[in-house]
């Protein structure tokens, strides 16, 4: 069908929503991007659950609990073609510092051994409700739990980048990337 | 037969929670929760990192306002590399840190109120969700939504030109900074093309400001009552009671705006502060250690900041504040007037980047401040959304042994609990149908504190508004999420 919209999803998961941010970094063009795609579920707006079958969903972070890993099944499953948008969700970014850890040692840093709770948690505890996710035994870049299409790298990825990438798919031209915008930081 | 009601997930709010609320069989509230769902564990992976990369590093806990973080990691390295507790570095390293903190405010206030929080005002909390978003702005009024992009523009065309790089920048280094500013990119600021200059990011402000207050005057019932309880506030302040948001003294005041907390040294802040931890929740609940958990529990932010400081160094933002006092008194209780405080704050942060870059000081040469080595080192500085605290201890090797991080948004942690409690309270209880408008009620006044929950837990995304209702047994009974 022609001039019909493409529509695109975004989230964050285990991301420091910096990639989100560069995403607004396309400032005015973003003005340009709502005349050529529609919104559909993303932090931005109050779309909670998807409404609508997606062509494009851009993953920012990758998994470290498993929330993350069910709300990326679920883009999977909802959106033709997903993008890695970052390092955290390349690759698992610098939450998977804490891969070579046990689990347990983080959380007592957290809670147990800090200045301000070492004397101030007597019973010791440690979050463990039902009502918050379970955290992962580490951090998994999103290609190792759903299948990705494109993956754009830096930290944040530029907003050129970002953009050129994304214009690129949505007139669906080939996609020119001048190596100035990669950036792998 | 109690109900549990959950909102999951909280959007339009930068971070991953998500709302519980339980209801008896008359549907009266009996237990409300906004829980934090992520968690990262930097405190320990940083362990036996070499100082110099905390700055770099822990800013990557938070790309809506890595500045601060970058900032308060480089103020604690500061004390370590013995470049003195916030006044001993040279004027262009202090006054270029300064320019990036004012850019991140400017910017970081500004998406909060155009991008996040307008859509409320605009379109009402009860309009159509695929309304109220900043999308349907730029649709039904493109010029307010091209001056939002700019205004968030401006603010990180100021953060690339001083610390390198428009998010996760590099500028502030151990003892001073990498760069300082050239004349071609302090006259990109100054004398840029309107609209892109300093003086009409003042002049937008300004009208930002002025859009609130004929928004209040039309609807003050609304504003005062929405959400409003006592409690304590605590900022850094300058030492002389100016708001700074860079660097000072901490103070706390109680309800009445009486001190509790009387311009202390942050270098001492552990004999004050302490942190509950909650088994509900993956964010911690800081309090000041005299009052306890119960007691001591206090906001952060623009609205505690107006509430602790005396005055605002700056002559445009200090009119407004005098106004804005005129009509609060010696302090305010009330979560929205929090918008107001922040956009007040934003003029204060324009009128602040342009007197910055009209400083000869910026062009010097001398970057960098050396000194004694210590152990430890701590930094605080006022983030957009309130005060952050960075602790870290080395050792020999210049490697990090330990590391305590207290982000604004965990500052405010009991605030937004007592916040969704007071809207259930006062929009659920008795109601037999729960509307989506209802939750997003409750949803307002947690992004009146502009969570960025991604630090918080030290993580971020979308935020679940799911309501679950339960019985007195704890059966689930019905469940609604948007
Ligand atoms: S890649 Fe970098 S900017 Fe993006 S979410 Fe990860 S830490 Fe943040």
């Amino acid at each position: 069908m022609p001039n019909k919209k493409k529509i695109i999803a975004t989230t964050s998961l285990a991301g420091c929503f910096g990639c989100h941010m560069s995403f607004l970094d396309i400032d005015e063009r973003i003005l340009d991007l709502i005349e050529l795609v529609e919104f559909n579920k993303s932090p931005i707006n109050d779309i909670k659950k998807f409404t609508k079958h997606c062509d494009i969903g851009i993953i920012e972070g990758g998994c470290c609990n498993d929330e993350n890993v069910h709300v990326l099944k679920e883009f999977r499953k909802n959106c033709d073609i997903l993008i890695s948008l970052g390092e955290c969700a390349i690759m698992g970014g610098l939450p998977a510092l804490r891969n070579g850890i046990p689990l347990s040692e983080c959380l007592e840093e957290a809670y147990l051994n800090g200045p301000t709770v070492k004397d101030a948690n007597p019973r010791k505890i440690i979050p463990n409700d039902p009502d918050i996710p379970k955290i992962l035994n580490k951090v998994y870049p999103c290609h190792e739990i759903v299948k990705i299409d494109y993956f754009l790298p830096g930290c944040p990825p530029r907003a050129d980048l970002i953009w050129n990438a994304l214009y690129a798919l949505v007139v669906g031209n080939e996609m020119l990337i001048p190596y100035e915008v990669l950036k792998y930081d | 037969m109690a109900k549990k009601i959950v909102i999951e997930p909280v959007t339009r709010v930068e971070g991953h929670g998500k709302v519980t609320i339980q209801i008896d069989d008359n549907n009266n509230i009996i237990q409300s929760r906004l829980h934090i769902v992520e968690f990262r564990g930097f405190e320990r992976f940083v362990l036996g990192r070499p100082y110099w990369e905390a700055p770099v590093l822990v800013q990557r806990l938070c790309g809506i306002c890595p500045v601060s973080h970058h900032l308060a990691a480089a103020k604690a390295m500061d004390v370590i590399v013995g470049a003195g507790t916030g006044e001993g570095l040279t004027p262009v390293a202090e006054k270029m840190r300064r320019l990036m903190h004012y850019g991140q405010i400017f910017q970081s206030h500004s998406l909060h109120f155009f991008h996040l929080a307008s859509p409320d005002l605009l379109f009402g909390y009860d309009a159509l969700p695929e309304k109220r978003n900043v999308i349907n702005i730029a649709i039904e009024n493109k010029d307010l939504a091209v001056q939002a992009v700019l205004m968030r523009k401006f603010g990180q065309e100021v953060i690339a030109r001083t610390a390198g790089k428009k998010i996760h920048g590099t500028g502030a280094i151990p003892g001073g900074i990498n760069k300082n500013l050239s004349i071609k990119e302090r006259d990109e600021l100054l004398k840029g093309p309107n609209p892109f200059n300093a003086d009409m990011m003042i002049t937008w402000a300004k009208a930002a400001i002025d859009f609130f207050k004929s928004y209040y005057k039309k609807n003050k019932d609304f504003i005062d009552n929405f959400s409003k309880f006592p409690s304590n506030h605590l900022s850094l302040v300058r030492k002389d009671g100016a708001l700074d948001l860079y660097h000072g003294v901490l103070r706390a005041v109680d309800e009445n705006g009486k001190k509790i907390l009387n311009d202390v040294d942050y270098q001492d802040y552990l004999e004050y502060i302490r942190e509950e931890v909650r088994s509900w929740s993956y964010m911690k609940f800081p309090y000041l250690k005299q009052l306890g958990p119960d007691k001591g529990w206090y906001r952060v932010g623009p609205l505690a900041r107006l509430n602790t400081v005396d005055f605002i160094p700056t002559p445009l933002a200090q009119k407004e504040f005098e106004e804005y006092k005129s009509i609060t008194g010696k302090i305010s209780n009330i979560c929205l007037h929090t918008h107001w405080a922040r956009l007040i704050e934003t003029l204060h942060a324009a009128e602040m980047i342009r007197d910055l870059l009209n400083d000869p000081d910026l062009q010097s040469e001398n970057l960098i401040t050396k000194g004694t080595k210590a152990k430890r080192g701590i930094g605080l500085i006022e983030a957009p959304r309130g005060t952050l605290f960075h602790d870290y201890e080395i050792n020999d090797n210049d490697q990090i042994i330990k590391c305590n991080l207290i982000v604004s948004t965990t500052n405010n942690n009991q605030p937004m609990n007592e916040s969704v409690n007071f809207i259930a309270k006062s929009l659920i209880n008795g109601k037999s149908n729960i509307s989506e408008s209802m939750l997003n009620a409750i949803e307002v006044g947690i992004r009146a504190y502009d969570p960025c929950l991604s630090c918080a837990t030290h993580a971020f995304g979308e935020m679940p508004l799911e309501i679950t209702l339960i019985d007195s047994k704890g059966n689930i009974i019905d469940k609604k999420s948007k």
